[in-house]
């Protein structure tokens, strides 16, 4: 077996000898395949034979063998004579960052579906191979290789070239990066809770993708708050759940348990983006975040400047979850009944999402009115998709239902 | 053998009284009655696979005569608790291990710890044929 060392080393390897094969041949699809079998021929001899002196080297030297192999039986096969046009390595000076942020670039590729494009991240980008991709989502391993081969056909036939975006697609572009990381980490966190425990390496792995990005644009506000915000979550996790997998709510806690270095860097992180002007949402995401992280007891939390910052936040995406949340801030800041006005408007564009039944119940159970909040912890126990939500708030029910 | 054992919204002869309307301690219980079921399997080997659904709420039926739009039903639905609430997927030596899988699940504990005796149908999930077929 792989020691984790060795495992670290290909992963992080993984983008940069893929960027240098593409580069080379051109041919994603094909040097991506490659790639995967010089890491899979490193993974297994390496613990015996030893890392060799020049890893990075060993890979793109062993992955471009197996281009060439294919590329000749191919040839003979087909006959062809114009598949085997090898590129002369480009005589500008292309450094792995710019590799690895084009690669970020064309697996987060708006033409993919979201799925696809997780998949191919985690693939290409993070060096994970299909089957760990599969068990992480739950789906069978063929299911997953053909999602991955879809995606790099999708590539292929949209003709998607390999490189820098143009200037003015740029920052769309780092969106479509962003979302997809956001989305990897939010299926680890989220599924943290109940029998899946080995996805949280999803958030992990969404956390190490983040930090590559971070990385290759230090100077993007919006990838900085990205990783800020994933740090400031991630922190939360060790008191998140029971021992026996249920969920704890941010409120109820210990806060002890937190992880006080990870705070600390996402702090860090969040004012340093801040600072440099231009906010965007992940940047406000993530100063919520710290607000909360920075409280030792729920009792200091700085409820006024969140709900200032969730303000902000719905200015700026008009997102009815984010105004939800700002319901919860402003029950908070001046009581129940500020809060349970703010959601009477939210009842058509959120109706029958069980997160506002939640979120009413919440602020009637704070304003007194518990029948009317038994009444709502129900409708939002029968209609949420996760089962430790499901769980909690059943048993948010019976205890409002056994109070004297 | 593979074998599916399937639980839908049916009270069992011990319990027809909601969960949220149990105590907190109970709800408790049972819940950590399912993991403990699960945790026993898959340290047996037996568990493929353990699901459970969302709400009849969330429900939908659809038919379609392949011409046209398909039909789209959403509920409530006056047969909600026949609807299937979740299910176990078990691979196990025999179909006597399946029913004693079915008969440990059947008696999970519900208000006061009294197992609520929930029928659970036993399904064998069909394979390939046999060699010397």
């Amino acid at each position: 077996m792989t020691e984790p060392p060795i495992e670290d080393l290909l992963r992080e390897l993984a983008p940069q000898v893929l960027g240098a094969v593409v580069r080379r041949f051109g041919d994603f699809d094909a040097a991506e395949d490659a790639v995967q079998e010089a890491l899979l021929a490193a993974a297994q001899h390496w613990p015996d034979d030893g890392v060799p002196v020049a890893p990075r080297g060993w890979l793109i030297q062993t992955a471009e063998r197996r281009m060439i192999d294919q590329l000749r039986s191919e040839h003979a096969r087909r006959r062809r004579e114009d598949v085997a046009v090898l590129r002369e390595p480009s005589a500008a000076r292309v450094t792995d960052q710019d590799d690895t942020l084009a690669l970020l670039f064309l697996c987060c590729h708006p033409a993919l579906t979201q799925a696809s494009a997780i998949a191919l991240t985690l693939r290409a980008v993070g060096g994970l191979t299909t089957a760990e991709i599969a068990n992480a989502f739950l789906v069978p391993e063929a299911t997953m290789a053909q999602r991955i081969s879809r995606a790099k056909q999708r590539i292929k036939s949209s003709g998607v070239p390999f490189g820098m975006p143009a200037a003015d697609e740029r920052s769309a572009r780092v969106r479509s990066v962003l979302r997809v990381l956001y989305l990897v980490f939010n299926e680890g966190y989220t599924s943290s809770a109940g029998h899946h425990l080995h996805r949280t390496e999803l958030s992990g792995e969404a956390i190490r993708l983040a930090r590559l990005a971070h990385r290759v644009l230090p100077a993007d506000g919006e990838v900085t708050g990205l990783l800020a915000l994933m740090l400031l979550t991630d922190a939360r996790l060790p008191a998140r759940t029971t021992a026996d997998g249920e969920l704890i709510p941010l409120a109820e806690q210990d806060r002890t348990r937190w992880d006080h270095d990870l705070i600390a860097e996402g702090n860090d992180l969040i004012l340093g983006a801040v600072a440099g002007g231009a906010v965007g949402e992940y940047q406000l995401q993530a100063a919520i975040a710290a607000v909360h992280d920075d409280a030792p007891r729920v009792d200091d939390t700085d409820w006024p400047q969140i709900l200032g910052l969730y303000g902000l936040l719905e200015r700026m995406t008009g997102n009815p979850m984010v105004s939800l949340n700002r319901a919860i801030a402003a029950a908070m800041v001046s009581g129940p009944q500020a809060g349970l006005t703010l959601l009477d408007a939210l009842d058509e564009r959120l109706a029958g999402h069980y997160r506002l039944d939640a979120v009413r119940a919440h602020l009637l159970e704070m304003a007194g009115d518990t029948a009317t909040a038994l009444r709502h912890y129900r409708a939002a126990a029968s209609r949420t998709t996760s089962i430790p939500e499901r769980n909690y708030l059943t048993t948010k029910a019976a205890r409002l239902r056994t109070q004297p | 053998m593979k074998f599916l054992l399937l639980q839908n919204y049916q009270g069992g002869i011990g319990c027809d009284v909601p969960m949220s309307d149990w105590a907190p301690q109970d709800i408790k219980a049972h819940i950590d009655f399912q993991h403990t079921v699960n945790k026993e399997l898959l340290d047996k080997g037996e568990l493929v696979d353990a699901q459970g659904l969302a709400g009849p709420e969330l429900a939908k039926f659809v038919t379609f005569d392949g011409v046209g739009s398909p039909v789209v039903t959403d509920g409530p639905f006056a047969e909600a608790k026949e609807l299937l609430a979740g299910y176990r997927m078990v691979d196990v030596e025999s179909a006597a291990r399946a029913v004693e899988i079915a008969a440990r699940v059947s008696a999970a504990p519900g208000p006061n710890g009294v197992p609520i005796q929930q029928p659970i149908e036993v399904r064998q999930v069909m394979s390939a044929p046999s060699i010397d077929l």
